[in-house]
């Protein structure tokens, strides 16, 4: 797909083949994008996320930079009241809501719910995206060096950056981890095992684990805010990601365009992050896209136990669980959030699976 | 459920044919992997001790706000805990404590595995109908989609499955209580109704069963949904393959083609789906025992994290990992026993 070869020369070996009448019908691109708009689900979910992507940065702009609609204006005079009402007489006309009406309603402190969503929804996306990245970023990293390196034996240099590794967490006064980091390597070391084994090892050691209750856990124990509550899903999400790495790179390891960029002499580095990691870009990128999905759920899942994004920032997931003490005297406190994860939830496992079909050559050809 | 591809993986490399004796590949495979399991938990141990360690939060600093609380007590507390310890000291605590039975909480001081039985025995119920509920709707739904690809059922199905993984948990159970308690009139919070205790017993039972109903409803179905997509697209590949259409060329009826020689291979897979289950037990059980107000270890771990205690919290996520290698084990087992193929690998 994403060959060594620049977009040039592809386009001149395209013309010659062209000639001989032996080119491809179209590029991998275009055929991507023509399976894609076929699949009219993907499609909608593709077109309610860039809704989405430009309704969460209005909201970032808007509520925060620039502020029309105040999230945070508390109206005693003005609670539960249900969407599309105006303001009541007695509230200050300073408070008032942008175009004078409350588009979703207020809350138990009066506060507008159309304002809180649409900060909400820069936070709770923003959430997804980083916890995603989080995950993305170790599982590659892993996934990688395992694949690639595979039954390559540790060598004394990784155990001295290993002991290097631990001097560190000595510093911060994390000894236990420390020791743990060095003892693996070593015994990994003195026992000949490979790279590969001590990677996987611990993925499936990580893997043991009932993934929300360890989030859980973690969140409830370390101070609240949202950049714990990010770091911490992302820190607990990146098994599968690694092992999927893993199986792309083995397979790509053995693929010619790998061999002759080895033979060629190109840096190790160079060979991994230009020619491996573009090719094995494709399915992490489905899964990235779903657990975006995952990431939102599991924040309000956080939310509804109390461990949530503290406030004063709102998420969608908090706007919920707050709403559901108020289910009977003002529904729309607990519906509107939740339809709202829903749509979006939804839209990104569609684009997902449509993106899986769309990416898969093995599907394609059926 | 990566376990699936790894396990499609396995099969495509493993050597086919192979002379030798069966038998001791079998026990050969099977030492292998118990081995393996093995090494598996001390690392799982590990985790489980340390990772909870590394946070700031401690049992002695539950409560910082009560004036009656000395530095002093703090103290006491902290060295009756060893928390003063290095790290590997308290593992080695928990260790012992663990396997002589002694470990005690640090709430209430009660022994830690005879309450952590009979939280289990609570959600047990729950965990097997959720289970059964599953198993006998998943795989019809995805079967019956994949043999008619594309038609209304199919893309029907496919994208309700979508939906019900997208709704928050809570927000479904919500809805289905409201449902189910204004249109039926019945109890569904809670284990049983409390007064019930002298009732005759089909009442009894009656009031049982609406209690465990619906949580069970509610935590089958994300379930449903993934697992009845996995057997949607296994049985989707198999359908493709050579000796479907072989079976087809040679004249059988689509009845037998797709019972007879199709379902079989499709189903083979899944047998490894039964060691992904049991973690289920206690991680997927958090949101909805929490919202039920069931008495199960998923709301035993909810509470000790809310009181920070330890010795629960490490053991609850050690049985988890423990059960999970045993599933894996079990399946793995049950796999290479089903397809020998697997055996040499």
């Amino acid at each position: 797909m994403h060959d060594s070869k620049s977009g040039a020369s592809l386009k001149a070996e395209f013309v010659s083949l062209d000639a001989e009448g032996l080119a491809p019908q179209e590029t991998p691109w275009q055929e991507f994008l023509r399976i894609f708009k076929k699949d009219y689900q993907a499609l909608i979910g593709f077109w309610v996320l860039m809704l989405l992507l430009v309704t969460a940065l209005a909201g970032k702009a808007l509520t925060e930079w620039w502020v029309v609609f105040d999230p945070e204006a508390v109206r005693l005079t003005d609670k539960f009241l249900p969407p599309l009402s105006v303001p009541s007489p007695d509230s200050l006309p300073a408070d008032r809501p942008f175009g004078g009406v409350y588009l979703m309603g207020t809350d138990e402190l009066g506060r507008d719910v159309f304002a809180r969503m649409f900060q909400g929804s820069f936070v709770s996306l923003s959430i997804g995206f980083v916890a995603v990245g989080i995950s993305l970023g170790i599982g590659v990293l892993l996934g990688g060096v395992s694949g690639y390196y595979g039954q390559d034996k540790v060598s004394l240099k990784t155990v001295l950056i290993g002991i290097f590794l631990g001097g560190v967490l000595f510093y911060f006064n994390w000894n236990f981890l420390g020791y743990a980091i060095i003892a693996m390597l070593l015994l990994t070391w003195i026992f000949r095992l490979s790279v590969d084994t001590l990677i996987m090892r611990f993925t499936d050691a990580m893997m043991c684990f009932p993934t929300f209750f360890l989030i859980l856990t973690a969140v409830a124990l370390l101070p609240p805010s949202i950049y714990t509550i990010m770091f911490i899903i992302g820190l607990f999400s990146w098994m599968g990601m690694a092992r999927f790495v893993r199986a792309e790179f083995l397979s790509l390891r053995e693929q010619d365009f790998v061999i002759a960029a080895k033979a060629l002499g190109v840096p190790e580095w160079r060979i991994i992050f230009r020619h491996m990691v573009p090719n094995a870009l494709a399915p992490v990128f489905v899964s990235a896209t779903i657990g975006v999905a995952t990431a939102i759920l599991t924040e309000s899942g956080l939310s509804f136990l109390g461990f949530g994004v503290p406030p004063p920032d709102a998420t969608w997931g908090n706007i919920l669980s707050d709403g559901k003490g108020f289910i009977f005297d003002a529904p729309w406190l607990f519906f509107i959030p939740g339809l709202a994860i829903f749509l979006v939830v939804l839209a990104f496992n569609l684009v997902g699976e449509g993106l899986r079909e769309a990416l898969n050559p093995k599907l394609r050809s059926r | 459920m990566a376990k699936i591809g790894v396990d499609a993986g396995l099969l495509s490399d493993a050597v086919i044919g192979s002379s030798r004796d069966n038998r001791s590949t079998m026990w050969n495979f099977i030492v292998r992997n118990v081995a393996q399991r093995l090494i598996l938990l001390v690392i799982v141990s590990f985790v489980a001790h340390s990772f909870i360690h590394l946070a700031p939060g401690e049992p002695s600093e539950v409560d910082p706000m009560n004036p009656r609380m000395k530095p002093e007590d703090i103290a006491k507390i902290r060295a009756a805990f060893h928390l003063d310890e290095p790290l590997y000291v308290q593992y080695a605590y928990w260790i012992r404590d663990l396997a002589t039975g002694e470990l005690k909480s640090f709430k209430d001081s009660q022994p830690v595995l005879p309450k952590i039985w009979d939280r289990f025995l609570n959600s047990l119920p729950l965990f097997i109908l959720a289970t059964i509920l599953v198993w006998t709707w998943a795989f019809p739904t995805g079967i019956y989609g994949a043999v008619f690809r594309g038609g209304m059922y199919d893309r029907g199905t496919v994208l309700l499955s979508y939906a019900l993984i997208s709704v928050p948990g809570f927000f479904l159970s919500y809805l289905a209580i409201l449902w189910v308690v204004g249109w039926f009139g019945v109890p569904v919070i809670s284990i049983k109704t409390f007064g019930m205790e002298h009732a005759e017993l089909p009442y009894k039972i009656m009031d049982r069963v609406w209690h465990l109903v619906i949580p069970s409803i509610m935590a089958a179905i994300g379930g449903i949904a993934i697992l009845s997509r996995y057997v949607r697209s296994q049985m989707l590949e198999v359908l493709g393959q050579d000796y479907v259409r072989t079976a087809r060329a040679k004249g059988l009826t689509e009845d037998a083609v797709i019972y007879g020689h199709a379902l079989g291979n499709a189903l083979l897979p899944f047998v490894t789906m039964f060691g992904l289950l049991l973690p289920g037990l206690i991680g997927g059980s958090v949101i909805f025992e929490q919202i039920f107000a069931w008495p199960g270890l998923g709301r035993l771990g909810y509470e000790a994290i809310l009181s920070r205690d330890f010795p629960i919290i490490m053991t609850l996520n050690f049985i988890a990992a423990v059960l999970t290698l045993l599933g894996t084990l079990i399946s793995d087992i049950l796999y290479a026993v089903v397809d020998p193929r697997i055996r040499l690998h």
